[in-house]
């Protein structure tokens, strides 16, 4: 079977764009923007072209050459186009082409220009054949390829040290994800044979109930391999306990923060895991973990969302957290409500992004929402359009964060296991929290009187149109992605659910329509109240804040500093290792043990070889000498 | 396969005879002694082409094969052969050499002709070693390579080269003449010959296997460097100059491994088996002690030979995995450590030039002064910390994978070297090329790759992506001598098929219910 030219466009123009203007964009200047945003243009026609063939039943799943093999092990470069990876190639495509656009006005007087759009195109290759790949292999390539396009591009400043720390962190701590991604891959292919999804997948009935003997013990087949596959989850989409990253990683420009560490990369361990949901559905133990991971990533991350003083990492929080959501979609069965919450999120959460930049862009720089405020008139455009995601991440109708939101808390609600049950009430709390932390924003940020210095004020303007027609078009999606999506008991057809049900099937909610009414109604009533919160307490009485940070020192210390998880790390992790490696490794047992022994050796032979003084006149020939004794010594040994 | 011209003879021999003829070229003349090794390598790689081309993949057998005898009373003879491992290694030589002496070309300044005469001689017997099917020529190359190389570092090293010189000496020394007292046990025992191929289709009795496993593992355990006598490495790599450090890094310590594979392995199979996890157990050590260790270093060459410590153990690990994935891997993962490691040793090489320091507390910033070069280092970086689509994924991919499943604990802990790996690959490149430019960096008015230094690292940079993207071209080779060789380790034990099937064995457990 052929791969049509069209799919192989698709991830290879912006490859071809990377490799160009990463060789001749010095010499385009400030054009260096028009290779790349050509192709990721050209890529997203192509994908609408694509998800039209998949609607009308045209799926490809064909391998174009054999990657590398050895024995009965074989690895392809491939392509599948099924439902799945339709939806995704239209969400990475679109996002893509407005964060591309939008860059020319951002980054439009960095020395780095090409750079950063060559980069741009290289994540766009890399993203694309993650999710186009037929087989685990190519997955792990575009799945490590991300990697280092995030790594590149989160130490875009390289000459801040800040900057180069964390985009070393970010790739250091997912190749801890890796690690079990990778094992995982392994046992799949010796169980299986294969690392093609369609004969793993198609051969999954048959493992059921077998054991795998792994370091000694006896696991369940399936569920290791899913808990393993799902350790790669946990890293890239920054679960806890490897989400320490993410926010780290907001040292990179915001268009990047917006792009990668919200709307694309981020989710590909959602994308994993609706991937291989045939893998998952079979083990309880590994659909118990997920969602138990992400009820808990759910609420930590929402929480320190909620006092971060810094724009970026608010927003970045609340990615880890909406990620969680996702996974607990995933983990009651519903992966096609997972995928559907991935989807608005990537408009919503772009635009917040994006909106953050355009705010940034205009207080020269600064990030701190204490020294903003009342940006509203100066930009309107940019306020309007974070208003509307901030509706959507909130959950309130009709915006497309509702849908989303909702129905993945019907499904927990509904789901039989306990995890599912816990996930809903975690989940409809952290829907408060959300708007909560999402309008604390707004009004610290938008409204209110400016807090900033004379000569920021002087510098307040609106982004150029570059800027703001992204921000308009991602306003329209925050508010309308949802509608493909609309639930039975609201009059829709839910579309969505049966377009991918082919892929991930089509779960069983059980439930009345007076309980989804009533889960509905709790859903936005937790959204409302929070937005009702946030509206008393910074812009009613703004001094409650202060007083209850004030009362409680030791909570707000947690929070603000992150639970500390990052200090635990480097007191348990980082620092013993280099430790290790520098006084014990380098000082003890190389630099005295072995050494010891290697000259000490030698110093013996020598003092006795002292009284041979004549023979031993240090020179190269005279060591062949006792070279030949030597042997001659032990060759009459053994014989 | 007979081939007419003597065509091994010639990659031997041609490099010797040219060390000899340039020290006729008067000494102050130095330029000419520069061009005339570059062109000597330059044809030496051209005639190490046809075997690339006409090389019979599908054979396990020795090809070009060149056989005369030599010391009859001792049945010794002057026999030549390579097979699909062995043609990987004498390629990989003799592209090395030229890009070592494009390196050396304004870094070595003093005794200009005996350098370059030191490092063709030197590429003659490394030669010689991978094309030898006769003992007794095999230790010949194998003790003439040891000459050179100890000049190279002891005339033209840095502050502390004779100690480092000394020190690999004495070191490859001692294995060496563990290994001898073996070849000639082995002579005895085996029919009175030193015919590598058929001492190799002998069975000994097990406990001569198990002496002569160790004799031997002596030899080859200091070449690679294996856990825990890795100790000469760091100080010759440190102090050797640019080119030693690469040909150290890309050829010399490839031999041990590749002693195992054409020695240890086929004729001592029973005790290979047995010493198995003994082996796998020095490789995790290698690969978690190399990397933790990589973390306290100081000086840059230093970080790297440490590194090699643990990609060697990779290598080491995938090897005594005895299954199709982890030999493959560990044979292209040699190749891709030569390629690799010996990339970042000539980077090094090529800012040591302008810097003379190699503290990496000295640098910082580089990413502005030398773009250029920040690139070139950055794919070596990510081909050094195995990611896919460049080279070291490939390998260290299929020697987990083989490590896997043959003990699950073996790929799991080799999988961790990957982590650490990453960590102090990129801890280096931030220290070197990111952050604030160092104040002592930009008093020196660095400028980035010139024309020549420019083309002494694209070759390595095409190969990185090469093997990433396409390493069929180069596991083709190995596919039928690794199918013989693991052949030959488990016919002893009568379990051909279930050992060397065990991978597809275990998938049918499940499949088949």
């Amino acid at each position: 079977m052929n791969i049509p030219t069209y799919l192989l466009v698709i991830p290879f123009l912006p490859l071809a764009s990377f490799i160009f203007t990463l060789l001749l964009g010095k010499r385009l200047g400030d054009k260096a923007h028009w290779p790349p945003i050509i192709a990721v243009l050209i890529s997203f026609l192509c994908a609408c072209y694509a998800f039209d063939q998949v609607l009308h039943g045209n799926h490809v799943n064909a391998d174009l050459y054999t990657w590398f093999a050895s024995a009965k092990f074989k690895a392809s470069v491939g392509f599948l186009l099924d439902e799945l990876t339709a939806v995704m190639l239209i969400v990475v495509t679109s996002i893509s082409s407005l964060v591309h656009i939008y860059s020319v006005g951002y980054m439009h007087d960095d020395p780095g220009y090409y750079r950063f759009f060559s980069y741009l195109s290289l994540f766009t290759f890399s993203m694309l054949m993650l999710v186009l790949g037929n087989n685990f292999l190519q997955l792990y390539f575009g799945w490590e390829a991300v990697g280092l396009s995030s790594y590149l591009l989160i130490g875009f400043w390289y000459h801040k040290k800040s900057a180069s720390d964390a985009g070393k962190k970010a790739f250091i701590v997912n190749r801890f994800g890796d690690f079990g991604f990778g094992l995982g891959i392994m046992v799949v292919f010796l169980v299986f044979g294969s690392v093609h999804y369609d004969t793993v997948f198609a051969h999954v009935h048959d493992v059921v109930g077998h054991t795998f003997n792994f370091m000694g013990f006896n696991f369940d087949v399936i569920s290791l391999m899913a808990i393993l596959l799902f350790c790669g989850a946990v890293g890239k989409s920054a679960q806890i306990p490897l989400h320490v990253w993410l926010p780290d990683a907001m040292e990179g420009p915001t268009p990047v923060s917006a792009l990668i560490h919200a709307a694309t990369m981020v989710t590909a361990g959602v994308f994993l895991v609706a991937r291989c949901n045939p893998i998952f559905s079979l083990s309880p133990a590994a659909m118990n973990l997920v969602t138990i991971i992400g009820a808990l990533t759910c609420f930590f991350a929402a929480t320190i969302a909620l006092v971060q003083v810094d724009i970026k990492r608010v927003i970045a929080y609340s990615t880890v957290s909406q990620l969680a959501y996702m996974f607990i979609g995933c983990g009651v069965g519903a992966y096609g409500t997972g995928i559907f919450h991935l989807y608005t999120h990537a408009y919503f959460k772009a635009l917040l992004f994006l909106g953050a930049g355009s705010v940034i862009h205009a207080m020269s720089d600064e990030q701190d929402i204490r020294k903003m405020g009342g940006l509203k008139k100066y930009l309107p455009v940019t306020y309007f359009t974070f208003l509307m995601a901030s509706l959507s991440i909130s959950g309130i109708p009709p915006f497309a964060g509702f849908f989303s939101k909702d129905q993945i808390l019907a499904e927990a609600f509904a789901s039989h296991v306990a995890a599912g049950k816990f996930a809903w009430f975690v989940g409809t709390v952290v829907a408060a929290m959300t708007a909560f932390y999402s309008f604390r924003l707004i009004f610290l940020t938008f409204h209110g009187e400016f807090r900033g210095t004379e000569e920021q004020r002087k510098h307040l303007h609106e982004s150029p149109l570059t800027m703001t027609i992204p921000l308009t078009l991602l306003a329209l999606g925050a508010l309308a992605a949802g509608w493909v999506g609309v639930p039975e008991v609201l009059g829709g057809e839910n579309g969505w659910a049966h377009f991918l049900a082919p892929v991930v099937g089509h779960p069983e909610v059980h439930l009345s329509e007076f309980t989804e009414w009533v889960l509905m109604t709790i859903s936005v009533a937790a959204g409302i109240g929070g937005i009702y919160l946030a509206y008393v307490m910074y812009m009613v009485k703004p001094e409650i804040p202060v007083e209850l940070a004030r009362k409680h020192p030791k909570l707000y210390d947690t929070l603000f500093n992150k639970y500390y998880v990052d200090e635990f790390y480097n007191a348990t992790i980082v620092e013993p290792t280099i430790t290790c490696g520098r006084k014990i490794l380098r000082g003890i047992t190389d630099g005295k043990i072995i050494e010891g022994v290697v000259n000490g050796v030698p110093g013996l032979i020598g003092k006795f070889s002292h009284v041979l003084a004549k023979l031993q006149n240090g020179r190269v020939q005279h060591y062949g000498g006792v070279m030949a004794v030597g042997a001659f010594i032990l060759l009459w040994i053994f014989m | 396969m007979d081939y007419g011209f003597p065509i091994l003879s010639s990659l031997i021999f041609l490099p010797i005879i040219g060390a000899a003829a340039l020290l006729f070229i008067p000494r102050s003349n130095e330029d000419d002694v520069r061009r005339m090794a570059l062109l000597i390598t330059i044809v030496e790689f051209l005639l190490s082409l046809p075997l690339w081309f006409q090389f019979d993949k599908s054979s396990h057998l020795m090809q070009f094969v060149e056989k005369h005898p030599w010391i009859p009373a001792w049945n010794v003879n002057y026999y030549l052969g390579i097979d699909g491992i062995s043609i990987l290694f004498v390629l990989l030589s003799t592209l090395i050499t030229i890009l070592c002496v494009l390196v050396s070309w304004t870094a070595i300044t003093d005794k200009v002709k005996e350098f370059f005469a030191a490092l063709l001689f030197l590429e003659g017997a490394m030669i010689g070693v991978f094309c030898s099917l006769d003992f007794f020529l095999f230790y010949i190359f194998w003790e003439a390579m040891l000459i050179p190389m100890y000049l190279i570092i002891g005339v033209w090293g840095g502050p502390g080269r004779l100690y480092a010189a000394i020190k690999f000496f004495l070191y490859t020394l001692v294995g060496s003449v563990l290994m001898l007292v073996g070849i000639i046990t082995l002579y005895y025992h085996g029919g009175h010959t030193f015919d590598i191929l058929k001492l190799s289709a002998n069975t000994y009795p097990l406990k001569l296997q198990m002496i002569l496993f160790w004799a031997f593992f002596a030899a080859f355990a200091v070449k690679v460097p294996m856990w825990p006598v890795h100790t000469w490495l760091p100080d010759a790599h440190t102090e050797a100059p640019a080119a030693g450090s690469v040909i150290l890094a890309g050829i010399l310590i490839k031999m041990g491994a590749y002693g195992f594979l054409r020695f240890s392995m086929p004729m001592f199979p029973q005790a290979t088996q047995a010493m198995m996890v003994p082996m796998l157990i020095l490789s995790i050590i290698a690969i978690v002690y190399g990397a933790v260790i990589c973390l306290g270093q100081d000086d840059m060459k230093r970080l790297i030979a440490y590194s090699s410590v643990s990609h060697m153990g990779f290598v080491t690990l995938g090897m005594f995995a005895l299954n199709y994935q982890g030999l493959e891997g560990a044979i292209l993962q040699m190749v891709n450590h030569g390629v690799v490691t010996g990339a970042l040793f000539l980077s090094i090489g090529i800012i040591y030039e302008q810097t003379h320091t190699r503290e990496i507390a000295d640098y910082g910033g580089l990413a502005s002064l030398t773009p250029i070069f920040a690139g070139f280092f950055m794919v070596f970086t990510m081909a050094a910390v195995g990611l896919p689509g460049l080279n070291g994924f490939i390998g260290e991919f299929l020697i987990i994978l083989g490590g896997f499943a043959t003990k699950t604990w073996a790929g799991f802990f080799a999988a961790t070297g990957i982590i650490i790996g990453a960590g102090y690959m990129l801890w280096l490149y931030q220290r070197v090329f990111f952050m604030e430019k160092n104040p002592k960096m930009v008093s020196l008015g660095l400028r980035d790759l010139n024309c020549r230094e420019f083309i002494t690292l694209l070759p390595m940079l095409l190969l990185i992506f090469w093997i990433g993207i396409y390493p069929n071209t180069f596991l083709s080779y190995m596919h039928a001598s690794v199918a013989h060789l693991l052949q030959q380790v488990h016919a002893s034990t009568g379990s051909v098929q279930a050992n060397t099937n065990a991978i597809v064995e275990c998938a049918l457990r499940f499949i088949g219910g």
